[in-house]
């Protein structure tokens, strides 16, 4: 035994489809020590979560290990039963899934799902996996840890969710833990959270763990040490200080530069000129209870508004306002000069087609039974009556700008696109009705950060060219530094800060600014050390998370 | 066209005997006149004969050959049903589509009637509009439509809420286009594979049914050849150890079984799920 708990070699995984054999892995070598993070980056398609799925000895449907060897703790996990596999599963090797709300049972309690493995496979007994789960909810800081268990997962927060899952993971004291993106569905605030706390367990606890994110500052927060992946081949390994201050592929430096977007500052806003979106004192309401409160908010044309703020704080429900998705209950609207009605039936079809939404999921923001010509050419027929060959060129015209080869795309469903592809292919439909307002609902949080920063350098262009005003939700502060002009702060429903960036972006902030800004992370391995060691001076700032 | 000819070639063998059934079917259906070697209400002999060269099936209780009236019974009982679905498909689907697309009061009355209507036991409640209506074929078809469109209306209607909450539905909606288009161009396409599904299911349910309603007399009317009267009217053959009661209901148990057969593939089909 070499005394590494996880050892692969060679492995290459295969995919078999009907147009043949496709290479999702190929000669991955690994190792994985006692009481270390192994952190795994990549774009998507890379194969990381297949990697991570494989060093549990486990392939997705249609998968096949072609060769290569898994030695866990010196047992070829490849040469086991499947029986002999599956019971390794959860006992000794445990796995945390992207999205916990999806991944929990929401028919039962916590405590109930949380030890059907312990229980059932590694012989625990009720009592002692329960107060096995009690404790690790302690240390991963939640909060009513005695008594959480006792919810369904609907009842508790996504970032509690994360956490319970963690711990679920870890009630029978497994040897490895395989993290897939556990915190890309939490906003940063939670995030923050969720990674000191799996830290500071799988660091006690002395268990090994690998970290797969796509996201490297966070990887560089978690892992000793970093592997890069592409295409289904390591790009390079190295301990995380040393990869970060010098990477030695292209690639690599390539995905690091990859933050550094900015967008070139616009002329400053002459004040006189009219707004193309005035928002005045406008509230809403989801049944009883009130999301938006007491909102002003001006657009100005070729200028972008970003709303930033934690996840409830009501910037997606401004953003189905002004889409006329959610007619507010008071305040008035006005948009180039004229009244823009509450309710999206009730406005004209001009307004209608000058304000344009690009949804936050490119997945259901594209009927997936439409061709992307038909897709992006509806709008050309609904709105400027193009039909024929018209329409036919002008589609054309619309993918080439948006990087699009017409002759390869156009005929293809959204199945056959990857992530940021589709994205574009939304951005392609919402210019299709010539627009001079763009509603961006988080429009980059589901892609990839070479693909984000892609498609950010594609917005400013068009903004360039087009004189569009956008309304930029995130959550993503690094996006706001990169493209807004103006930027709004919410929090419940209300804006608690706004201005130009260079004012909202600046010192003195307030408490609710300062916390967003800390916790976006930051490609420096010290970086959650020191926003922990800040913050622990000043509690109550952690939110009611 | 050539995705439904690939869907076709991944078909498991189950699937493929099942499609090999209905297709014969189909074919004795359209072909009865030609195939059948007597008239189907032509009197060739004495009641009750025995099967011989001259009559492979033997005759019925009025001396007419069997065989040709199986032949013929496929056409009537595979038509008026394949025409009840049709009709029923078409109504429940496009009710139940607007009224999950539209929601509000549209739905809550659409909604009420479908309840009241399924409260009935089916078959009661077909034997009671058939005494009020009269025994046609007409009625048959209108009051089984009915009926079963209210399954058909369910089915469409959960599916249209659930695509009408997807972003493609709500960025069509904010283009303003009008009903028709989000129904039939963005929710129906993705509500397809269920509702055709479904279709298959109904088909068998309304076969049933109407198998069932000529047992009782009250379906297809003489002297038109249709299975589930043939069995009646020949019951008593199988006190004397007689096959040819059996070999109606065993066409309808068979057609039942090849229909189910495909439909579950479908179903696997456009829910993903694996083995």
């Amino acid at each position: 035994m070499d005394g590494s708990l996880l050892s692969i070699r060679g492995l290459s995984i295969h995919a078999q489809a009907k147009t043949g054999v496709t290479e999702i892995l190929r000669g991955i070598d690994l190792e994985v020590d006692r009481g270390t993070i192994l952190g795994l980056v990549g774009e998507s398609g890379s194969g990381k979560s297949t990697l991570g799925l494989a060093s549990m000895g486990y392939t997705r449907e249609g998968l096949q290990i072609a060769s290569g060897k898994i030695l866990f703790d010196g047992i070829d996990l490849i040469r086991l039963s499947e029986h002999q596999r599956r019971s390794m599963r959860g006992v000794r090797i445990a796995y945390v899934a992207q999205s916990a709300a999806a991944s929990f049972n929401p028919a039962r309690r916590l405590f109930d799902q949380s030890i059907e493995v312990p229980v059932g496979r590694a012989r625990m007994a009720r009592r002692e996996a329960i107060s096995r789960l009690i404790e690790l909810y302690a240390r991963l800081q939640l909060q009513g840890a005695s008594t959480l268990g006792l919810r369904f997962p609907h009842h508790v927060s996504g970032g509690q969710l994360q956490r319970a899952m963690t711990a679920m993971a870890m009630v029978t004291g497994p040897d490895l833990i395989v993290f897939d993106e556990p915190t890309t569905a939490l906003d940063v605030t939670t995030q923050i959270e969720v990674l000191s706390a799996i830290r500071d367990v799988v660091e006690s606890s002395n268990t090994a763990a690998i970290y797969i994110s796509h996201d490297l500052a966070l990887v560089a927060q978690m892992a000793d040490r970093i592997m890069v992946l592409r295409r289904g081949q390591v790009v390079e390994e190295a301990p995380t200080r040393q990869m970060l201050s010098a990477p030695r592929e292209a690639y690599t430096r390539s995905i690091w530069a990859a933050d550094g977007f900015r967008a070139e500052p616009k002329a400053t806003l002459d004040r006189e000129v009219s707004p193309l979106l005035r928002l005045t004192a406008v509230t809403a309401w989801y049944g009883r209870s009130r999301v938006l409160n007491d909102v002003a908010l001006q657009v100005h044309a070729g200028r972008t508004v970003a709303v930033v703020g934690e996840s409830g704080s009501g910037k997606s429900t401004l953003a189905k306002v002004i889409a006329g998705v959610l007619p507010p209950s008071g305040g008035t609207m006005q948009f180039a000069g004229g009244v823009l009605a509450a309710g999206y039936r009730r406005r004209s079809r001009e307004q209608l087609c000058r304000i344009q939404l690009i949804a936050q999921s490119p997945d259901t923001a594209l009927n997936p039974r439409r061709r992307v010509c038909d897709s992006v050419g509806r709008p050309l027929t609904f709105y400027h009556g193009l039909r024929g060959a018209a329409r036919e060129r002008r589609m054309r015209q619309l993918l080439a700008e948006l990087d699009l080869d017409p002759d390869r795309y156009a005929g293809r469903f959204p199945g056959e696109l990857s992530g940021g592809q589709k994205q574009r292919v939304c951005i392609a439909r919402a210019l299709a009705a010539e627009p001079s307002l763009v509603i961006c609902d988080e429009v980059t949080s589901g892609l990839d950060q070479l693909v984000a920063q892609d498609t950010l350098k594609l917005l400013d262009r068009l903004q360039r060219e087009r004189g569009l005003a956008y309304v930029f939700i995130t959550h993503d502060l690094a996006i706001v530094r990169a493209i807004a002009d103006d930027v709004v702060v919410m929090k419940g429903g209300s804006i608690v800060r706004s201005g130009p960036r260079e004012e909202v972006l600046a010192p003195p902030y307030d408490p609710y600014t300062e916390l967003l800004l800390s916790s976006i992370p930051e490609m420096d391995p010290d970086w959650l050390d020191r926003v922990l060691a800040r913050r622990s001076g000043a509690p109550g700032l952690g939110g009611a998370h | 066209m050539s995705r439904a000819l690939e869907l076709l070639k991944t078909a498991p063998a189950s699937a493929r005997i099942g499609m090999a059934v209905v297709a014969g079917y189909g074919v004795v259906a359209v072909l009865a006149p030609s195939l059948a070697p007597y008239g189907e209400t032509q009197i060739v002999g004495l009641e009750f004969a025995d099967w011989s060269a001259q009559h492979w099936l033997g005759t019925d209780d009025l001396g007419r050959d069997v065989l040709s009236r199986l032949l013929y019974g496929a056409r009537n009982t595979i038509g008026i049903a394949l025409l009840t679905t049709l009709i029923a498909s078409a109504l429940g689907g496009v009710t139940g589509l607007a009224a999950g697309t539209l929601r509000g009061w549209v739905d809550q009355v659409l909604g009420r009637v479908v309840d009241v209507l399924m409260a009935v036991p089916s078959l009661i409640l077909t034997l009671l509009m058939l005494a009020i209506f009269g025994t046609s074929i007409f009625s048959m078809i209108a009051i089984i439509a009915v009926i079963e469109s209210t399954r058909i209306f369910r089915l469409a209607r959960s599916l249209a809420l659930g695509i009408g909450m997807l972003d493609y539905v709500t960025t069509a909606r904010l283009r303003g286009e009008g009903l028709t288009w989000i129904i039939f161009c963005e929710v129906l396409p993705n509500a397809a594979a269920p509702l055709i599904a479904e279709f298959g299911l109904r088909f068998c349910f309304v076969f049933l049914f109407i198998a069932t309603l000529s047992f009782l007399g009250l379906g297809i009317q003489p002297p038109t050849a249709d299975w589930g009267s043939m069995v009646r009217d020949n019951a008593t053959l199988i006190a004397y150890g007689q096959m040819s009661p059996l070999i109606p209901a065993g066409a309808i148990a068979l057609l039942t079984m090849a229909v189910n057969v495909i439909v579950d593939w479908l179903v696997h089909q456009s829910s993903g799920l694996k083995e």
